[in-house]
């Protein structure tokens, strides 16, 4: 190895590739060193990302192949320099076949009831049972005892902890080598390999699905008791992050503290390390609600916990302590102690025979199968079956722990047989007619409307920014996530104006000039701590009154715009809403109005965004919305026949001069309330302010429809009707008949 | 006819052949035919002859006022003709330039899934029912048999704002509320927003969801097989390929995922279906005996299969929309596109 003549940085290597002739190769890696193994790749070969390597030059030196790191080699995310192979690994040799590279990693997606499958054995029973295949579990055998020393175990809880084993192995040298298989496999299982105790635990835990735990002995006090921990207890883990335990956190402890978060994860001060010369073997079952949920509380998530949480088979134990020593005494040497044990028979999870009847098959499934088709399919499962008349007794083994009801039974036959095997039918079942409500719009048809009257239709999220709402909203009390996404999405909206207008900005920060949007969905507001949720209808419009079109002045939309789309919703009903000048902190003082129902209930909002909304949110132009209460807008009148007069209606007009604050409305509800029977219909059809019309007044023209259903109006009688509204209107409103 | 009557006639045809309006038509006119026309002059110079010439000369006369008769008419025809077609013509309008008035807006991409699924459910008589979106714990998991610390909950990321209190993680929560207030039999869809406390480019915190089941005396897992392939079939509009997986629910058991044939390569393997020629496009599967419990319906009497199905992923399906998160933009370039 020489020093590149013009790279301080890279260093000309004489590689032994195994052939007669070393191979020159630049290496710019700092661990090169004489005599190291490492993988080199050779001119020709590919390496990942289509790396091709070639015979080159680097500063003037030919170099005729690659020496690699983990990292290079597809082998690792990151990497540190070269990757150093062991000093027995043999000169030459493809590195694929000497890392067993040749490999195929399957990525299984479990769903929560099968555990079982958690673990290369669990997954190969599956396999050859969906495949009709023989397969074997690992043999295991068990290490001869070598010394009798032991620690006492208790356990407090037995219901939490059915079962718990625990051996003390001595005499290990925790420095030694994880082989390089069990280390790839870990590897490929996505477990880092952290010396060998540790590694065994892990290759246990994937190879037959049970945790493990190894302590050192030597850090640990007295005996060992699974227990509730006490208030205030704290343990420091493996992690170095120090939790404050409560009493629903089941530990194992020694005389002296806690060691570990039973089934979820150990404690850093008696933790095996390289130094290690004795261990405490830990391999329990605890039962799933004693994990459950308790790693989640303190932010955790281990392969342990995750395993116990969904179910371990509480019949494994034995093998697997077995299987752990076997491989620790394998690797790292030691002398194996007796094992000592707590089971307690009556608290282990319950394999009783579960009844299946033929007839629930057929119903369920829609298919009656032969007896010793379902025979089969239990042996296949490893159940036990005993058969009696039309039904049968079915003990699932240990692992199969989600197997409790009939219903899990048939599931099993069903998935063996094959869903996609089962028989399909057509629908058949009995029907009733629906009714057909007419006192209440189909929300659909107000849709509709909408969308004919130019509104897109918007989803905006029930969750918005909490600035904003407050900003329309203010006097609305809010109901607020306790985990939410991010504060522009933190509080339950309590009027969908709030989602409406961040996508009406949206569209003009996207030079859209021109946006008409509507939204039906729930509101969710809060009053004497009780929730509503509310179904609303709302929208909004600014801009151009219509699209851009040749031949007609274009036109902003305005008040009048809008409520005529409201008004057009109330058409479909048949119902009377009456608009009342009403301030909204949402809106223009001077244009907005609350909407009532005939009953005087409010239905709901229509206005001009305040002013000072507009700016602080970022229009620039004038923003206009409503929003009602659904179920009170879409109430609908059922018609009523009246039969129609054979006699002429009259018309007549009247020019009214009122004091500006008369609204229209007064002088139409004063007409109409007159009660006058002949009088059909009363409408605005003008103001004028002017000439003619002193300041601080206003001339409204009314027309008035009259019609007698008995016999044709005559001019007197029409002269005495309209003298007396007018009187009406003088006395209630202080209208004069213009000149 | 004598030689002033042919000139006459020479002379008015002449005349009216000149003629360039209805105002100079009814010149001519009145020159020959009118009251002292030279026309009506020749007739009333009749008198002055014998009665024998009066009648041959009356004729020859009467002749040539007809043919001259015939000829004004003929013109003012055309000239009525020629009056309007030049109305006609002056009133033209170019008719590619665009109408006036009110556009139409239309209908966000998931309202009109959610029609056509319920329409074609509601076809067989399903009808749909609504519940609120703030569920209570019971509705949303306990009652579907998903227990406090159930492994299950773990894939519903759940948005809470109390121990007890959560934004509805599914629909499924009406089925439980319909099944507490109404008997069998029940065929029900469920359709609106449910939430998931995760948003990254598949997912957003709020999306649609319909949920249906149906609960009768003999409901088996074939019944659900054929309404589904049914429903896909319509959907779709095309006779797809449907396939059953077996899955975890802890409210069904059996339970089963449903894939259908990539709508997007036809099952020929692409980038939308991972190259494996199939999409997940529901779950689905028989009411657990559990949840029937926690309802007070008897399982032994009744059964009933219940389906779930993601609405922003059937539409994206259907429109080939390829960003769940365009959804809620609310862009009015996206919305438009589906009027």
């Amino acid at each position: 190895m020489e020093q590149h003549p013009d790279a301080d940085r890279l260093r000309v290597c004489q590689v032994n590739v195994g052939t007669d002739e070393t191979l020159q190769i630049v290496c710019g890696a700092s661990n090169v060193r004489i005599g190291l193994k490492i993988p080199a790749a050779l001119c020709g070969a590919v390496l990942p990302g289509d790396f091709k390597i070639k015979k080159s030059k680097l500063r003037g030196v030919e170099s005729f192949g690659m020496l690699c790191s983990e990292k290079e080699l597809g082998l690792a995310a990151d990497a540190h320099g070269l990757m150093e192979l062991a000093a027995d690994a043999p000169v030459g040799v493809d590195i694929r076949d000497y890392l067993s590279l040749n490999d195929v990693i399957l990525e299984v997606d479990l769903t929560p009831n099968r555990a079982d499958c958690l673990c290369a054995e669990g997954l190969a029973r599956e396999i050859a049972v969906l495949n009709k295949m023989n397969w074997s579990a690992t043999t295991v055998l068990n290490t001869p005892v070598t010394h009798q020393d032991s620690l006492a175990v208790s356990v407090a809880d037995t219901m939490a902890c059915p079962r718990y084993l625990g051996r003390l192995i001595t005499g290990i040298n925790a420095s030694a080598i994880t082989p390089l298989w069990m280390q790839e496999r870990l590897r490929r299982s996505g477990i880092r390999s952290l010396g060998p105790l540790i590694d065994v635990t892990n290759y246990v835990l994937i190879e037959l699905g049970q945790p493990l735990h190894v302590f050192d002995a030597d850090k640990l006090t007295g005996s060992i008791c699974v227990r509730w921990a006490k208030v205030e207890e704290s343990l420091s883990l493996l992690t170095n992050q120090v939790l404050t335990l409560n009493t629903e956190s089941l530990v194992i402890a020694d005389d002296a503290k806690v060691l570990a978060l039973a089934g979820i994860m150990g404690g850093s001060e008696t933790a095996v390390s390289d130094q290690t010369q004795s261990v405490f073997l830990e391999c329990a079952f605890f039962a799933p609600l004693a994990i459950a949920g308790k790693a989640r509380n303190f932010g955790l998530h281990t392969d342990s916990s995750h395993r116990f949480e969904r179910g371990v088979d509480a019949t494994l134990q034995t093998r697997a302590i077995e299987r752990a020593t076997q491989l620790i005494v394998e690797i790292a040497g030691g002398s194996v102690g007796p094992i000592s044990e707590v089971t307690t028979e009556a608290t282990l999870p319950a394999r009783l025979p579960i009844l299946l009847r033929k007839q629930r098959i057929l119903k369920t499934l829609g298919i009656s199968l032969a007896d010793d088709q379902v025979i089969e399919i239990f042996q296949r499962l490893g159940m036990a079956i005993q058969t009696q008349a039309d039904e049968w007794l079915i003990t699932p083994p240990g692992f199969r722990f989600d197997i409790a009801i009939e219903a899990d039974l048939i599931e099993e036959i069903a998935r063996i047989y094959g869903y996609n095997n089962l028989p399909s039918s057509s629908l058949l079942m009995r029907s009733e007619l629906c009714t057909a409500t007419e006192a209440v719009l189909d929300i659909d048809r107000v849709k509709d409307l909408m969308v004919d009257r130019g509104y897109q239709e918007a989803i905006t999220y029930s969750f918005v920014d909490e600035d904003i709402q407050q900003a329309i909203a203010p006097e609305m009390e809010v109901i607020r996530l306790k985990n939410p996404i991010s504060s522009e999405l933190a509080v339950m909206r309590t009027t969908l104006w709030c989602g409406l207008l961040k996508a009406a900005l949206y569209n003009t920060n996207r030079q859209q000039n021109r946006v008409r949007l509507f939204e039906t969905g729930l509101r969710f507001i809060k009053t004497d701590d009780t929730t509503h949720q509310q179904k609303m209808l709302s929208g909004l419009a600014l801009g151009d009154v219509y699209s851009e079109q040749w031949g007609e002045k274009s036109r902003k939309v305005d008040f009048f715009d809008i409520k005529a789309d409201v008004q057009a919703i109330f058409a479909l009903t048949g119902c009377v809403a009456q608009f009342v000048p009403c301030p909204q902190p949402a809106l223009h003082l001077g244009q907005s109005a609350k909407i009532l129902s005939h009953d005087g209930e409010t239905i709901g909002w229509l206005g001009m965004l305040h002013p000072v909304l507009e700016k602080k949110l970022g229009f620039d132009c004038p923003v206009f919305l409503f929003e009602m209460d659904q179920n009170l807008v879409l109430n609908k009148r059922i018609p009523i026949f009246k039969s129609l007069s054979k006699y002429p209606s009259v018309r007549r007009d009247l020019a009214l001069i009122v004091k500006e604050d008369i609204a229209a409305n007064d002088i139409i509800n004063c007409v109409i309330n007159s009660a006058e029977a002949t009088l059909q219909d009363a409408k605005v059809f003008d103001i004028y302010r002017g000439k003619g019309v002193e300041d601080g007044s206003k001339s409204v023209a009314l027309c008035l429809i009259f019609q007698n259903t008995t016999q044709t109006l005559t001019d007197s009688e029409i002269d005495a009707i309209i003298s007396k509204l007018l009187t009406l209107l003088t006395e209630k409103l202080n209208a004069k008949l213009r000149d | 006819m004598s030689a002033i009557l042919e000139e006459i006639l020479a002379q008015a045809l002449k005349e009216l052949a000149t003629v360039s309006d209805l105002n100079q038509l009814d010149k001519v006119r009145v020159h020959y035919l009118g009251k002292k026309g030279l026309f009506t002059l020749q007739l009333k110079e009749l008198g002055n002859l014998d009665p024998e010439q009066r009648r041959s000369v009356g004729q020859i006369i009467n002749i040539a006022k007809e043919q001259l008769q015939q000829q004004l008419e003929a013109c003012k025809e055309r000239m009525e003709a020629s009056a309007l077609a030049a109305r006609l013509a002056s009133e033209s309008i170019d008719v590619t330039l665009p109408g006036r008035g009110q556009s139409v807006a239309g209908l966000h991409p998931v309202t009109t899934t959610l029609r056509r699924i319920s329409k074609i459910f509601a076809s067989v008589g399903f009808t749909v029912v609504e519940g609120p979106e703030i569920e209570d714990d019971y509705h949303n998991f306990e009652a579907l048999n998903i227990p406090a610390h159930h492994p299950a909950r773990a894939m519903h990321d759940t948005f809470y704002f109390d121990a007890h209190t959560v934004l509805r993680t599914h629909t499924s929560p009406v089925q439980i509320r319909t099944m507490e207030s109404e008997q069998p039999p029940l065929k029900v869809i469920a359709p609106g927003r449910v939430y998931r406390c995760d948003s990254d480019i598949t997912h957003t915190p709020m999306f649609h969801q319909v949920e249906g089941f149906l609960v009768d005396t003999d409901v088996s897992f074939a019944d659900l097989k054929g309404v589904i392939y049914e429903f896909l079939r319509a959907f779709f509009e095309k006779d797809i390929q449907v396939r059953f997986r077996p899955s975890y629910f802890p409210f069904t058991e059996p339970s089963a995922e449903v894939d259908i044939e990539c709508v997007m390569c036809s099952g020929k393997g692409c980038r939308v279906c991972s190259q494996t020629g199939w999409l997940e496009v529901m779950g689905c599967g028989m009411i657990h005996p559990a949840v029937f419990k926690s309802v007070n319906i008897d399982s032994e009497k009744y059964s009933g299969f219940a389906f779930g199905m993601g609405v922003e992923r059937l539409a994206m399906l259907r429109y080939g929309i390829n960003d769940l998160r365009l959804f809620f933009e609310n862009d009015l370039k996206f919305l438009e596109q589906f009027n």
